[in-house]
């Protein structure tokens, strides 16, 4: 027994040493690190063709102005409050149809999400909106609303509803049902319920919603503001189109794109600070 | 039907009255009867572990003890506290919520959140208050959950495999914890288990679940601390095996009367 041990251990020993641990080069699989600004440079060449093509006479300021003369238009626009008045005509517009459509949705999404009746009631319906979509609502829209103002926040609020419903919904919908029971074994009431398990748990399905929405929202103005509008950026544009302004068009795109990457970025914002408990890949 | 026959379960509840009384209840899914006619008493303060095959139908019983079972079809009476407790297998913590703000969910009144720093504190937690459940180890959110249960003073703790999810290391400190935990605040507890160990190292009684009834009723009564080597240990565990239906050692010789009880049939 002993004598076998001792065999053993020699055999043991015996046994040449591993190598000291290689360290092991797995190949990368992930994109790797991040290059600083990265993003930017898709962009700036984009910028710097442009450029390059208005000053070598390649791009016809007819078809599309060069950088610098869409700079000197905007500088001017501003100088005699143009821009500012219809940005705020728009602004104004967008910001009253995200609102009631956002309500609108999270109301709705509520009801439907806490209640068998009111999912049968609600849901069917908002399916079948969201089968349509809300531009094609227009022309029904202006015979019931006319051209005013409140046919283009309608309009917009129409746009915004949806996602903010669906996602929402979605967002209650999947909350675990265990959470229910422990709220039942804690002794929450109905409406502290709503407040510690369903508005916190429906809030990432909210929140991307709003993503959407705010996309909706921007895509429904620049419509209703080229259909029958008199201010706004889009109707600014629009008077471009008839005087052949390439530089202003180009002025209200930037504007455009500006706002939705404003407003993107504002809601990620949001999210970020109000979605910290969640640690999701991203960080 | 089935009898208890520990006389001295009777006079503890006729002393203090008891926590629990469960008297032929009866829950069936589909035609199914998992709970047939159960009779069970818990006295007040008493530390119960429910052993059971799986699938025997601990967690119905404990949910129905927990009044969860909404929509589940049965009879029988019942009468548990209104201040009941659950812990869960999971330790169920809303992830959206802070370590204190999930203990204390649902309480209200001023001293709330003092009452729940004391119990995370208890727990071994202070200082975690402001962390999220989902930066807590396992055994921590489980303690959390301990916490949560807790800091309400329940008569009545049910903690379904609480421990069932967690390593062995971390299962032996929760296991002194809950013990210490129990001592000091006693409320009644129903412990739901399927690990003989750690049902006669916690409990003051083990009870088996067999087809629907109570088929043991055992009081442990090893001298603390409860060590796992004692000829009384072993027999006690060899005992409870065989009621969950494994026979080991080819049924060495256990006297009925010096461990297991078993009641009714
Ligand atoms: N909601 C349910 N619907 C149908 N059958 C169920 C339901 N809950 C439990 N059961 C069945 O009842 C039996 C007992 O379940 P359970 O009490 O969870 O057992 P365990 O002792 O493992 O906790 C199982 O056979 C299970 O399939
Ligand atoms: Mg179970």
């Amino acid at each position: 027994m002993s004598a076998e041990a001792t065999t053993l251990t020699k055999a043991a020993t015996a046994r040449p040493e591993p190598a000291a641990p290689r360290a092991t080069r797995r190949r990368r699989l992930g994109p790797g690190r991040a290059i600083p600004y990265g993003r930017a440079i898709g962009p700036l060449l984009l910028l710097a063709v442009w450029s390059a093509g208005s000053a070598a006479g390649f791009i016809d300021a007819r078809n599309l102005s060069a950088p610098w003369t869409v700079v000197s238009t905007a500088g001017d626009l501003i100088a005699e409050g143009r821009l500012q008045s219809n940005l705020a005509t728009s602004a104004e517009r967008a910001l009253l149809g995200l609102l009631f459509g956002t309500a609108a949705g999270v109301l709705l999404a509520i009801a439907a999400g806490l209640s068998r009746i009111g999912e049968g009631v609600i849901d069917g319906p908002v399916q079948i909106k969201r089968a349509i979509p809300s531009l094609a609502l227009i022309p029904l829209l202006i015979l019931w609303f006319g051209i005013g103002e409140s046919m283009k926040v309608i309009t917009i609020a129409l746009g915004v509803f949806v996602p903010v419903y669906i996602h929402t919904h979605n967002g209650l919908r999947t909350i675990d049902g265990r959470y229910a029971e422990l709220a039942e074994t804690v002794g929450l009431s109905r409406t502290g319920f709503v407040r510690h398990v369903v508005l916190p748990g429906a809030l990432p399905g909210f929140l991307l919603g709003m993503r959407f929405a705010v996309t909706a929202a921007w895509l429904s103005l620049v419509v209703v503001e080229q259909v029958n509008a008199t201010s706004g950026i889009g109707y600014m544009m629009e008077l471009a189109r008839t005087y052949g302004q390439t530089d202003i068009i180009i002025v209200g795109l930037v504007v455009y794109g500006l706002l939705g990457l404003v407003s993107d970025a504002l809601v990620r914002l949001v999210e970020r600070k109000t979605l910290s408990w969640r640690r999701t890949l991203a960080g | 039907m089935a009898t208890h026959t520990g006389g001295l379960t009777h006079a503890r509840l006729a002393d203090e009255g008891p926590a629990v009384r469960i008297e032929g209840l009866v829950r069936s899914f589909g035609d199914r009867e998992i709970l047939a006619g159960l009779e069970l008493d818990i006295a007040a303060g008493e530390f119960v572990a429910l052993l059971g095959r799986s699938g025997s139908g601990k967690s119905t019983l404990l949910r129905a003890l927990a009044g969860l079972d909404h929509e589940v079809a049965g009879s029988g009476h019942l009468s548990a506290p209104a201040d009941v407790s659950v812990v869960f297998q999971d330790a169920r913590l809303l992830p959206w919520k802070r370590v204190l703000d999930n203990v204390v969910l649902g309480l209200t009144g001023p001293g709330a959140r003092d009452r729940g720093r004391a119990a995370l504190d208890e727990v071994g937690l202070a200082g975690r208050e402001d962390a999220w459940p989902a930066d807590l180890s396992g055994g921590e959110q489980q303690r959390v959950s301990l916490a949560r249960s807790l800091v309400r003073e329940p008569r009545l703790l049910l903690a379904d495999e609480p421990f069932g999810a967690l390593d062995a290391l971390t299962r032996i400190r929760m296991h002194a914890l809950l013990r210490r935990l129990c001592e000091a605040h006693r409320p009644a507890v129903l412990l739901v288990t399927h690990d003989v160990d750690e049902a006669i190292a916690l409990a003051d009684r083990v009870v088996v679940l067999d087809e629907g009834r109570i088929a043991a009723d055992v009081r442990v009564d090893l001298p603390a601390p409860r060590g796992q080597g004692t000829q009384r240990y072993a027999a006690l565990r060899a005992g409870l095996l065989r009621q969950l239906g494994v026979d080991q050692d080819g049924g060495a010789p256990v006297r009925a009367d010096d461990v297991v009880t078993p009641v009714g049939g």
